[in-house]
């Protein structure tokens, strides 16, 4: 039977917790810029001009047909090429936190679009036209009407959106940036503990997301309350 | 920019001698083919199974078939496939984990590629099972139960075959879910489709081609998919339900 060794988890904490800072700092970049990218594709998607809704619809189609870990790695092994040859960066810089958070952001604002969207959608057409009929403009009523109620509705879905978000910036493993998962890794296949390390890890994306998707579970069901 | 394009190179013959680089590309796509497929077949039994167990008048069953999906749910994917792939053949009884690791390698990453796909996909598919289920109006499994049909049989007969029927278009997203996801299985060096640009990146050394390449499949087996997934969509619909036409 296995023997278990938990031993080179407590000596790797301060380690572990700088993976930590660096998967929350991730999501957080990736749900701020998500949110306002994703809400003026929405708008785009949604609006008038063939052309924005057509460009809308185009991004959001591709992203979302395509693998996050694909997207990760053109981010990883084609853009930083491609700006260096364009923009003259010196070759070899470190950009790998700097273009998971851009992969990420552009990547999962597609999804946020079509979250915005549907909440968008959700918002009765009287709202839209009594706002008009009281002379506000299309960027006042959606400011000051459509938005805040659409946001309202949306709150468990984007936050629900943020848990997943959480979950998949392990995947920036691939460019073998030190995350929360990259560093628990490091350091099981440093110790050869990677059995412990990766249950560890395991058990703490678990904890955190369950206490998470509990906490949303409660604010939607007072949302719906009220 | 300077670059030379040459997408000719996908025909000259590879470095393994037998195969042209599209061959390669073709061995990846069948293998990213081959795992979503398979992942999917057992996402759907065990989705199913879990999703009926969730909806059972049996308070210690649904509560593990909530478990399940929990558990399933709240550990990234990368995660998940790497306990299966490193840790779990080290728990298992010393002469099965030594059996799992003397297998030809694609065949031990095949394994816990489908595996850990197939039931990270399950929990996903139980809940729309349960939600299909909890949709029904309850007067159907009332009267099948009235008309003397057991617990069992009113599932069978009655209400997962209504479930399923309206329970069609979340799944098409989850379909797409799997053929996204099994990208991940490159992690553990199955050479699957994303691996594959990798590799050819590396032989090749036409990363763009490579890329443009490899993310166009994985476009096309998304509209593939989707169409499929419209077919069976039309059949299915249910006539009198929102949606049908």
């Amino acid at each position: 039977m296995y023997e278990f060794d938990w031993s080179s988890i407590p000596g790797a904490l301060p380690f572990l917790w700088q993976g930590m800072t660096v998967t929350l700092e991730l999501t957080a970049t990736a749900v701020v810029v998500g949110i306002v990218w994703g809400t003026l594709l929405a708008m785009m998607r949604l609006s008038a001009m063939p052309l924005l809704a057509w460009f809308a619809a185009g991004y959001v189609n591709l992203f979302r047909s395509i693998p996050l870990l694909m997207v990760l790695l053109w981010f990883f092994l084609i853009v930083p090429r491609l700006l260096e040859s364009l923009l003259g960066f010196p070759p070899g810089s470190d950009m790998r936190l700097t273009s998971a958070m851009v992969g990420f952001a552009l990547f999962e604002s597609a999804y946020y679009a079509e979250i915005i969207r549907a909440g968008i959608q959700s918002v009765p057409q009287g709202q839209v036209a009594a706002a008009y009929a009281l002379g506000m403009s299309y960027g006042q009523a959606m400011r000051l009407v459509v938005l805040p109620q659409a946001f309202r509705n949306m709150v468990p879905l984007l936050l629900t959106q943020a848990i997943i978000l959480f979950q998949d910036t392990s995947l920036v493993y691939v460019s073998a940036l030190a995350d929360f998962f990259g560093a628990a890794y490091k350091v099981g296949d440093r110790d050869g503990r990677l059995v412990e390390l990766l249950l560890f890890a395991g058990a703490v994306y678990f904890v955190m997301c369950y206490a998470a998707s509990l906490l949303v579970k409660r604010l939607s069901r007072k949302g719906t309350a009220a | 920019m300077s670059y030379a394009w040459h997408w000719e190179v996908f025909l000259q013959p590879a470095a393994s001698g037998d195969a042209t680089y599209l061959g390669w590309m073709g061995a990846g796509l069948a293998m990213t083919v081959a795992l979503s497929l398979a992942a999917w077949l057992m996402a759907l039994v065990c989705g199913t199974l879990a999703g009926v167990l969730r909806t059972v008048p049996n308070r210690l069953w649904s509560g593990l078939a909530a478990a399940y999906v929990e558990v399933f749910r709240n550990i990234p994917l990368l995660v998940q496939l790497f306990i299966w792939y490193f840790v779990l053949p080290e728990l298992l009884p010393p002469a099965w984990g030594d059996a799992f690791k003397q297998l030809n390698p694609v065949t031990q990453q095949f394994a816990a590629a489908v595996v850990c796909l197939g039931f990270f996909t399950s929990a996903r598919v139980c809940e729309h099972v349960r939600a299909g289920i909890e949709s029904l109006p309850r007067g159907q499994r009332n009267a099948s139960l009235a008309l003397g049909l057991t617990l069992a049989q009113t599932y069978r007969h009655v209400m997962l075959p209504m479930a399923f029927r309206l329970i069609v278009p979340p799944l098409t997203s989850e379909f797409l879910n799997v053929f996204k996801n099994s990208a991940v299985a490159s992690t553990i060096g199955l050479l699957e489709l994303a691996a594959q640009s990798r590799q050819l990146v590396d032989y090749t050394a036409q990363p763009y081609e490579s890329f443009i390449a490899v993310t166009v499949m994985y476009m096309a087996l998304n509209v593939v998919v989707m169409s499929g997934m419209r077919w069976v969509e039309r059949k299915a619909q249910v006539p009198g339900y929102i949606g049908a036409k």
